[in-house]
């Protein structure tokens, strides 16, 4: 019992361009755990995803991160990425000339260093696809480029199921989504949570995809700090009273 | 990095650095510096008609009156009278590749001449240095009538009224200072002709190694495609490095007749020690289409304009080029195109990327003539910067005689975004694959145009130029 955390992340601060934005964050989830962070706009949400991802330009002046005990704090994001980490990003960027199929074959290469069995890769992709109601053809479009903000997401969550990481940190990928999409996304996170040790940080102002996920700890985050920290059915209480009463707290 | 990509780039490495030994042995070499009697003696080790040593003789003189170009990069690190324009093997040319001496086979093989050609190619010429140590046509190519030949063949054989009609014609010796040059002392290169509707279905290569230190290598390309004929053309040209300055002036003069076809690609990667001052130039008749794919990856400066002369009516031409200016480059490149006939149309797109310093310009020039009437030309420009300190231009020329012309120009100039490349190190690759997965899907729309080997070959050029000094 000395440690069991997946990530945990102690006392973390962490400034944007010199502006302070985390103001000392304290987080552990365990191997399979479901954790939300909810809060306001403005509030620190995405750069406690990208700090925790590694982004250069997010600055970490104290505090720190570890995954499963090793400290991760000064690791580039490839690294934590290949150690188990992974972000679906709020705005996934578009690259031309390389297809997100082959993209992904990359990437497995890449954290694998193991010769990819092409068929049986080809495989799991068409099923994740059609899981998350994707056509095939996007295989073979250039990454994200000219994709609707659906299908932007699903891409994402796609690459997620690929890569099967250990810590999932899902930014806001439910914003901007109508509701058969939001629904379509839900289920290939579902998938994602029934994975054996699984871990998820979902990151989300509404609470529409949370509906069929189980959550296991809720995190109010305001102006750089949680400032409570309950169940699921907290995520109940914020959908009817939205977050007034931490703001005053 | 993975194990293997280091091997793949040291292979790659080596295969354009390594150099052969050459003695006075087994190779011919001219003394330094240029005048008259060097001429006369590399026009009678060719043995040519008397024509062709009036033409170099007329061209030296006319080398002397110009003066230096005085638009683009400095070119005052190259001196002529330094500069070696004849270097030859004293092997003579083969037509089978066993003929070949071993140590300028072993180069050509290390460059993946003559796999290419069993595998996907019509023809292969090969020049190292100053001539052409191999060249072959496959045989069923050869009964349609193609003539695929070194020039100097050409200009003892059956061909050569035609070679006399066409030669520096288009590119005349009053063109600039390195046309005189080129015209005095040119050597090697290949000529083509492609009968009257005969399609080649598979390309011809020409290939240009230029092996010795201190050289020039002065090639000619003389391409005639007959009315309603089709070709596709590559060129590869590189070079070891050396510490003193190497010369590349080439000429390629491209005709293509009614409704004929031509594709002529380039891959480039000349050592960063060479000035390419290069000329090439295409004549298109009615209903014919010109295509250039080029990629440029090295010299230390480069002037390459590809310009297109639109004469026929209906006649089209596209440009797809990518410029990768590293280190110590100054790449000065683009197209130049003018529409003298009606109905005619340009589309001309170029990439540039700069990186560590390199200069990238893209320099373009559009004229369409008075009678052009009702033509249409798009100049499309990109350029990639991957740091603060790499330059990159765009200088578009336009000069527009009618008053029905549909012209497009776009230019677009950025730096690769820090961002996208956090995004795909989020996925567990490195920065340096990151970023070159982003410069190669640059680069993709134009690799896209050329034959798989290539476009291979062109992508691991960008692996290689990305990861110097990272």
């Amino acid at each position: 019992m000395i440690n069991n955390s997946l990530l945990k992340i102690n006392n973390l601060k962490v400034n944007v361009e010199d502006k302070n934005i985390l103001k000392g964050i304290n987080l552990d989830i365990k191997p399979g755990e479901t954790h939300v962070i909810m809060g306001p706009n403005g509030a620190g949400k995405s750069t406690l995803g990208y700090s925790i991802m590694g982004n250069p330009r997010y600055e970490v002046t104290e505090g720190n991160i570890s995954l499963e005990g090793e400290d991760i704090t000064t690791d580039s994001t490839d690294k934590r990425a290949r150690k188990g980490i992974f972000l679906s990003f709020q705005n996934p960027l578009e690259v031309a000339g390389i297809s997100l199929g082959s993209f992904i074959k990359n990437a497995i290469h890449e954290q694998t260093q193991k010769p990819i069995k092409l068929f049986a890769m080809r495989k799991e992709l068409n099923k994740n696809m059609e899981l998350l109601d994707m056509d095939e053809k996007y295989a073979d479009r250039d990454l994200n480029v000219g994709f609707s903000g659906g299908e932007k997401k699903k891409a994402e969550i796609l690459q997620m199921l690929m890569l099967n990481p250990k810590l999932a940190i899902l930014d806001e990928t439910d914003s901007g989504l109508d509701v058969d999409a939001v629904r379509t996304v839900s289920k290939g996170i579902k998938e994602f949570q029934n994975k054996e040790d699984s871990a998820l940080l979902i990151i989300t102002h509404s609470t529409k995809i949370l509906e069929s996920l189980h959550v296991d700890y809720t995190h109010i985050l305001v102006d750089g700090k949680i400032v409570h920290t309950g169940d699921a059915s907290l995520v109940e209480e914020i959908n009817e009273n939205g977050f007034e009463r931490f703001l005053t707290a | 990095m993975v194990e293997k990509d280091i091997l793949l780039k040291k292979t790659i490495e080596n295969m354009y650095d390594f150099k052969d030994k050459e003695t006075s042995e087994n190779f011919v070499r001219e003394k330094e510096g240029l005048d008259e009697e060097v001429i006369r003696r590399i026009s009678k080790g060719k043995n040519e008609p008397d024509w062709m040593l009036d033409f170099r003789l007329k061209s030296l003189k006319i080398y002397n009156e110009k003066k230096m170009p005085n638009w683009g990069p400095s070119i005052e690190g190259l001196d002529m009278d330094k500069i070696v324009t004849y270097v030859r093997s004293k092997t003579p040319m083969q037509g089978k590749w066993e003929d070949v001496p071993d140590d300028i086979k072993n180069t050509f093989e290390k460059l993946g001449i003559p796999k290419a050609e069993r595998k996907s190619l019509a023809g292969v010429g090969a020049q190292y240095d100053s001539e052409l140590v191999y060249h072959n046509l496959k045989k069923e190519v050869a009964e349609t009538g193609v003539v695929y030949t070194d020039m100097e063949s050409a200009l003892n054989g059956p061909y050569a009224d035609m070679v006399k009609e066409y030669f520096m014609t288009l590119v005349p010796p009053t063109d600039h200072k390195y046309a005189a040059l080129h015209g005095a002392v040119w050597s090697g290169g290949s000529f083509v002709y492609v009968p009257k509707g005969v399609k080649v279905e598979v390309p011809l290569q020409s290939y240009f190694r230029l092996n010795a230190a201190g050289a020039g290598q002065f090639e000619h390309t003389l391409i005639i495609v007959d009315e309603g004929a089709d070709l596709h053309f590559i060129e590869g040209c590189s070079a070891p490095k050396y510490n003193v300055a190497n010369l590349h002036a080439g000429c390629v003069e491209l005709f293509v007749k009614k409704g004929a076809k031509l594709r002529y690609s380039t891959v480039e990667n000349w050592s960063k020690n060479m000035y390419n001052l290069n000329t090439k130039r295409a004549k298109v008749e009615e209903n014919g289409i010109m295509e250039w794919v080029s990629g440029s990856f090295g010299s230390k400066v480069s002037y390459l304009y590809p310009m297109t002369l639109l004469s026929g009516k209906n006649s089209k031409m596209t440009y797809n080029g990518i410029t990768f200016a590293g280190e110590g480059q100054n790449l000065d490149t683009g197209a130049k195109v003018v529409h003298a006939a009606s109905n005619t149309s340009s589309i001309i797109n170029a990439k540039s990327i700069s990186k560590d310093g390199g200069i990238g310009t893209f320099r373009s020039s559009i004229k369409i003539l008075k009678n052009a009437k009702n033509s249409k030309s798009t100049v499309d420009c990109q350029s990639l910067m991957l740091d603060s300190i790499s330059r990159s231009d765009t200088i578009p020329g336009m000069d527009i005689r009618t008053n029905d012309a549909k012209v497009g120009h776009e230019a677009k100039i950025g730096r690769i975004s820090e961002e996208a490349i956090f995004y795909l190190m989020s996925r567990g690759i490195s920065e340096e694959n990151a970023k070159s997965m982003i410069v190669s899907g640059f680069a993709e729309p134009i690799s896209k145009e050329l034959p798989l080997e290539y476009a291979v070959e062109m992508n691991n050029l960008i692996k290689l130029e990305m990861d110097r000094n990272m």
